[in-house]
């Protein structure tokens, strides 16, 4: 059994956070690259160009990329052979995002859902971290993280389908979503479209499936096909970047899809912001 | 699509000018507002009270930035999302206001506000936080300090790069951009 300091995990969850605040990963800074080069409406294209600007200012003079410096939301795999020295996993992934986000002059947005109340005195600065644990096989603690901004989420639904709604119901739906979104997610947006499981699976799917790189294939061709063709569909929305008209109003479309019930077809659909702040490390 | 240079207060003269799709670059004293300082200041309105800043001319940027770091006036400061706002600026624009910064559509009321008080809905690039802190000079929160990022802010902006929205004709960037761009199969 290896142990892993729980102060180990803390410096690590800290840095990631304070990186992913200012430093837009390349994944996306290229994709936007490209869509300004492509996009048609010289009013998107500015704002891309400003989009663009805005991550260099942000990665040279460490500043945060946006205001929204999001929840800190965490898939953790944790080895089934080690162990955490000195406290609790979640507790030392919680102590790091306080760090990060303190630290890093990030906003504490996390609130009571009712009075509004900003919880950093009590609870936490920025806590509690959205945190989603698997175990798997080995000696190591894998952790992806992503800043989660509150515009995207806003916007984002989840609906269960009966089975004959089929591909054309899920694609329909996703445009649906999209369209009525407009603006409003700060375009141009990556779309995680979660595909079968239960109601919660596939919201949970939704959600990792943006913590992929843009630009990556899905290894199942059909799903890729699937992903091509909404990208396809919502580009031709019109919605451009922040949703002042235009070619490019989505990066990429992410699928992860699983098997489901034989009575249902869950959808969730979870959308990203341009500033898709993620990034991985392994300890 | 012209570009502009305003300066603060703005008149109805600057406002009729402007046409959904132009640029301008806005100079000058602005404040900043979210849904829990509007709500509050509706209600000094709607109570006939002193508003801790003078409405005429006025603009309202829709923001909650991040902490300061040392030296700075302000963090990260981009736009947050208007339709919250939908609510209350058709009486910010009644009592005074001549435009406000955000971004995402608004309502119906709201463009009805635009045309018939000559207000302007401009909108800023969302995400770029660090851009737009940097075109801030100076800031200082002149009431609800208990609301933290929500707090009233009295900033100075330089050449703060907008887009005209909605325009005191009846124009929406939105729907204008998206129907020349969409394709229909």
């Amino acid at each position: 059994m290896r142990e892993i300091e729980f102060d180990v995990v803390v410096k690590a969850v800290r840095d990631i956070i304070v990186h992913c605040g200012t430093d837009l990963p390349k994944d996306t800074y290229d994709a936007l690259e490209e869509a300004m080069e492509k996009e048609a409406s010289p009013v998107s294209k500015e704002v891309i160009r400003q989009i663009l600007e805005n991550a260099n200012i942000a990665k040279d003079e460490k500043r945060p990329l946006c205001q929204d410096t999001g929840l800190a939301v965490f898939f953790v795999n944790v080895g089934d052979e080690v162990r955490i020295k000195g406290g609790l996993l979640r507790d030392a992934i919680n102590k790091g995002t306080e760090q990060g986000y303190t630290e890093a002059y990030l906003r504490a947005s996390t609130c009571e859902p009712f009075s509004r109340a900003n919880l950093k005195d009590t609870v936490g600065y920025n806590l509690p971290a959205i945190i989603h644990f698997d175990i798997v096989a080995g000696d190591k603690i894998d952790i992806e993280y992503a800043a989660k901004g509150g515009g995207s989420e806003n916007v984002s639904r989840a609906r269960v389908f009966p089975p004959a709604a089929g591909k054309e119901g899920i694609i329909n739906y996703v445009k649906e979503v999209i369209s009525d979104a407009g603006g409003n997610p700060c375009p141009p947006i990556t779309v995680g479209v979660g595909i079968g499981g239960t109601f919660e699976k596939a919201c949970i799917s939704s959600k990792h499936a943006l913590f992929r790189d843009i630009g990556s294939v899905h290894p199942d061709p059909e799903m890729a096909e699937m992903e091509k063709e909404i990208l396809d569909e919502i580009n031709k929305l019109g919605i451009g970047a922040m949703g002042m008209g235009g070619t490019k109003t989505a990066l990429a479309v992410h699928i992860e899809s699983n098997p489901c019930h034989i009575a249902s077809l869950p959808v969730s659909v979870n959308v990203q912001c341009h500033s898709s702040r993620h990034t991985h490390i392994t300890i | 699509m012209a570009t502009y240079t305003l300066t603060t207060p703005l008149t109805s003269e600057d406002t009729k000018q402007l046409v959904a799709g132009d640029t301008v670059l806005l100079n000058g004293t602005i404040f900043t507002a979210r849904d829990a300082a509007h709500k509050r200041l509706v209600e000094l309105i709607e109570k006939g009270e002193e508003l801790p800043f003078d409405l005429e001319g006025s603009v309202i940027y829709f923001v909650g930035p991040t902490p300061p770091k040392p030296g700075d006036p302000i963090g990260s400061a981009g736009p947050t999302t208007s339709y919250r706002m939908d609510s209350y600026s058709p009486t910010m624009l009644k009592n005074g206001s001549k435009g406000m910064i955000g971004k995402g559509k608004r309502d119906q009321a709201v463009k009805d506000a635009c045309v018939k008080y000559d207000g302007i809905y401009f909108g800023a690039t969302g995400g770029a936080g660090a851009l737009l802190g940097k075109k801030i000079t100076s800031a200082e929160v002149i009431a609800y300090p208990e609301l933290g990022p929500e707090a009233v802010r009295k900033i100075t902006v330089v050449d703060f790069p907008v887009t005209v929205i909605n325009d005191t004709h009846g124009n929406d960037l939105y729907q204008m951009g998206r129907e020349q761009y969409e394709v229909k199969d």
